[in-house]
């Protein structure tokens, strides 16, 4: 029996779509538009039955296109208000041109994500090209492993983005985490809206009597210092999310970071991975530690802004990791997270452990315990020496020939 | 404004690019023309055509009446003049 | 009746010192628009193009009203999302409860084009705005490519005259039929060449209550090839060619607000034969080009009349 951490909390069995949309109620944003798109329909979908019941005091735009879920979001937020939306894959990159904006203008919106494979071919099932893609766009990236975290990431997500007045996405594994009824602990809505608290803009458009202009260009001589400041609030915001979440812990009892750390106090092979995948590698790490075999894990959080310097710190004192990407790169080398893992060792100087990169779940393709134990096994032999570390990323799961 | 005056550093300029409004005001497009309206307060019946189809909005105005012309901002683009119907308006070439 | 005395003792909301070309109508639009809004609060928010760019180079802006941007196909969307938070905050008590009008701006391009998916959204889900489309009929910001308000005929730089093609060879859409269909309450055609049509215009449909939209035929002296002291006439030229109909349709009643000049219509060569980028049409290889660009005018006016209850002015 699952029992409530909180000593108000009520433990519930919902989906992520659920517990999204859950959260999404209890913060009340002013604003929401979006569009419908699988997986991510239910969340809006769930949403829109609490405006209809007058259970939120939002005003839902139910938009043409996710390039318009976008606009009419970042035009609502610049107006003054509290803006939120919820997409996946060809949706999310339909508004790819506003993920953009949304953070060079500095807006504090978060967006509901759920990871989806993109076309071609087209595939409705869970993979996280579509987000990976989106990394450079700006916007902090918190990912999900199942509804419980999903939930807690969307109530942090609203002063993290706030703070930091960086657009913010909570993401979940399509229909893994989005579609899956888990067991979860909600919060009651006045403990809710005490932690997320009000939204009080310093400068809004509709605040016509100190009018500004927003959206300007910006030629040679003040782009480039726009842009550094963009990339100067994602390495500041890194505070931020430790704050929040430390709020957080004392709040609801909950305890977050950057990444959690399973068993890698003194592993010598790890796995480094992100969203549904880290419980089955918790499976196969228990199992593992049985056999004597010192396994350990990283599930990383926040991917933007990449905590560099943590995690080479936590990674150094291992023998060989594996980093689990549910993304291809297709750039005839490495794919995104094992990218910036090794970027962040070697700046950090460890370059101790023996390192590989697996592409694994594209479209949804399984991944189970036999997998991770396999990777796992050829992690052990690497760190024996008994094996190469291969220089190229490995594939699971895929017929190749 | 000086080309050569010291612009602000990513630390000191305001976050999305915020401008406060109708900063235009400080910039000088006067120096674009080649031929200048003259305005002419006998002429002028104050219809205030001129004013109502300038893209500049360089015609001076007071009380509903014209007073004279922005050259700080006025382009020489002529719709002033072409539009007078009393001739209040002619243009003459800039003097270099 | 407009009265520009009285207009003129607003305070100008619009400042100089914008990068728009000499004798631009854009900037005549944003200007007239303004000023018909009178004292009224207003949020301006435009699409991506010469009106927006020359009008905030940062860190200027003429604009003495709050204006956003941020895109070049979502200005209708930009629209709904300020107005969908105007309404939210006012249901909340965020912010006080007085009235605000909301104005979104684009050129032919971003209205006719790449936004007619987000203008179509915004009509229909009936968002209080007033939509102007300022259509110069070309892109012109990015060197004056065709777009599908182009006329037929006309060279632009992706479409332009060569050996074997003689400029655009389709007709322009009819982007305001479109609107109309949509039922919305107030869409108009105008020309910024005449204050008064143009100004009793925007009032009107600054005061109505759901999604409006006008459609204002406007000069680009570069795109068009006329002299800039012309940029008014030009568009009355239009009128009295009845190349381009200006009318109203208010609860899907049409109505025409402005006729050829003395009653009569003048041949499109008289539209034509001022602007470079027709100057072709009027060689005599292109004289059966010209009589069919000229028959399908009278088509369409004759629609007009007929939809507007008019006699057919020949």
């Amino acid at each position: 029996m699952v029992k409530p951490i909180f000593s108000k909390g009520k433990i519930v069995a919902k989906t992520g779509n659920e517990m999204m949309a859950e959260a999404m109620r209890q913060i009340a944003p002013d604003v929401v538009a979006a569009y419908p798109i699988t997986p991510a329909t239910e969340i809006v979908q769930i949403f829109s039955q609490f405006v209809a019941d007058g259970k939120v005091p939002t005003e839902f735009v139910a938009v043409e296109s996710e390039h318009s879920a976008m606009s009419a979001t970042i035009a609502a937020s610049v107006a003054g208000a509290r803006a939120m939306t919820g997409t996946s894959s060809q949706g999310f990159a339909l508004m790819w041109e506003m993920l953009y904006i949304a953070a060079g203008l500095r807006l504090p919106i978060v967006m509901a994500e759920v990871n989806r494979a993109l076309s071609a071919p087209i595939n409705i099932h869970g993979d996280q090209s579509d987000t990976m893609g989106a990394r450079d766009a700006g916007w902090i990236q918190i990912y999900s492993e199942d509804p419980q975290e999903a939930y807690d990431n969307m109530i942090q997500s609203v002063r993290i983005a706030e703070a930091a007045k960086l657009p913010t996405m909570v993401t979940t594994d399509g229909f893994i985490i989005s579609h899956c009824m888990a067991a979860a602990e909600v919060y009651p809505d006045e403990d809710v809206k005490e932690f997320v608290g009000t939204y009080k803009p310093e400068r809004y458009l509709l605040d016509y009597k100190r009018p500004f202009t927003l959206g300007s260009i910006e030629m040679q001589d003040y782009y480039f210092e726009h842009r550094y400041q963009l990339a100067q609030a994602q390495r500041d915001a890194k505070k931020i999310i430790l704050d929040v979440a430390k709020d957080f812990k004392n709040k609801f009892g909950r305890e977050y970071g950057f990444y959690e750390k399973y068993k890698m106090d003194d592993a010598e092979v790890a796995i480094v991975t992100i969203g549904s995948a880290a419980g089955t590698t918790k499976a196969v790490i228990n199992e593992l530690r049985e056999k004597g075999i010192k396994a350990g894990l990283i599930k990383i959080r926040i991917f933007r802004p990449f905590p560099a310097d943590e995690i080479a710190k936590d990674l150094a004192n291992v023998k060989a990791l594996a980093v689990l990407d549910r993304a291809d790169s297709c750039s005839g080398t490495f794919a995104p997270v094992y990218s910036d893992v090794v970027a962040a060792m070697y700046a950090n100087g460890v370059t101790g452990p023996k390192t590989e990169n697996y592409v694994y779940g594209l479209g949804g393709r399984e991944i189970d315990m036999t997998h991770i134990a396999d990777v796992f096994k050829h992690l052990d032999e690497v760190a024996k020496g008994k094996a190469q570390a291969s220089k190229t990323v490995e594939y699971i799961n895929v017929r190749i020939k | 404004m000086k080309n050569e005056e010291k612009k602000p550093t990513a630390a000191e300029l305001p976050a999305g690019g915020i401008v406060e409004a109708g900063t235009a005001a400080q910039f000088k497009t006067g120096p674009w023309r080649s031929i200048k309206p003259v305005w002419s307060k006998e002429k002028c019946k104050a219809c205030m055509i001129c004013w109502i189809y300038c893209p500049d909005a360089s015609i001076q105005v007071a009380d509903g009446k014209v007073t004279g012309i922005d050259y700080d901002h006025c382009k020489g683009c002529g719709i002033c003049s072409k539009e007078c119907k009393f001739g209040a308006i002619t243009m003459e070439a800039e003097k270099k | 009746m407009a009265n520009l005395k009285e207009l003129s003792k607003n305070a100008e909301r619009v400042t100089g010192g914008h990068r728009l070309c000499a004798g631009c109508g854009a900037g005549v639009v944003a200007r007239q628009t303004l000023i018909a809004a009178e004292n009224m609060p207003v949020v301006v928010v435009s699409a991506t193009g010469c009106l927006e760019v020359s009008t905030s180079v940062f860190p200027y802006t003429s604009w003495k009203t709050p204006f956003f941007h941020s895109a070049f196909e979502n200005s209708a969307a930009t629209c709904s999302g300020v107005e969908a938070a105007y309404k939210s905050l006012v249901r909340q008590g965020k912010i006080k409860d007085e009235p605000i009008r909301f104005i979104a701006f684009g050129g032919d391009g971003g209205t006719y084009d790449i936004g007619l998916q987000s203008l179509s959204g915004a009509m229909e889900r009936g968002h209080r705005m007033l939509y102007v489309c300022y259509n110069n009929e070309a892109y012109m910001n990015t060197g004056i490519q065709r777009s599908s308000a182009t006329p037929q005929g006309a060279s632009a730089t992706t479409s332009p005259v060569g050996k074997v093609k003689q400029g655009k060879e389709q007709p322009k859409k009819d982007l305001t039929a479109i609107i109309a269909a949509h039922n919305v309450p107030y869409a108009a055609q105008a020309i910024i060449g005449d204050f008064n049509d143009y100004i009793t215009k925007v009032q009107k449909a600054l005061n109505t209550d759901g999604p409006t939209f006008i459609n204002v035929l406007t000069p680009c002296r570069l795109g068009w090839g006329c002299k800039p002291e012309d940029s008014m006439e030009m568009v009355r030229l239009a009128v009295d060619t009845c190349i381009w109909p200006v009318y109203e349709v208010v609860n899907g009643k049409y109505k025409m607000t402005k006729k050829p000049r003395g009653g009569k219509k003048l041949p499109v060569g008289e539209f034509f034969k001022y602007q470079s980028r027709f100057k072709h049409l009027l060689k005599p290889q292109n004289a059966e080009l010209l009589a069919n660009i000229q028959a399908d005018v009278d088509a369409k006016w004759e629609k007009i009349c007929a939809l507007c209850g008019e006699e057919v002015i020949k």
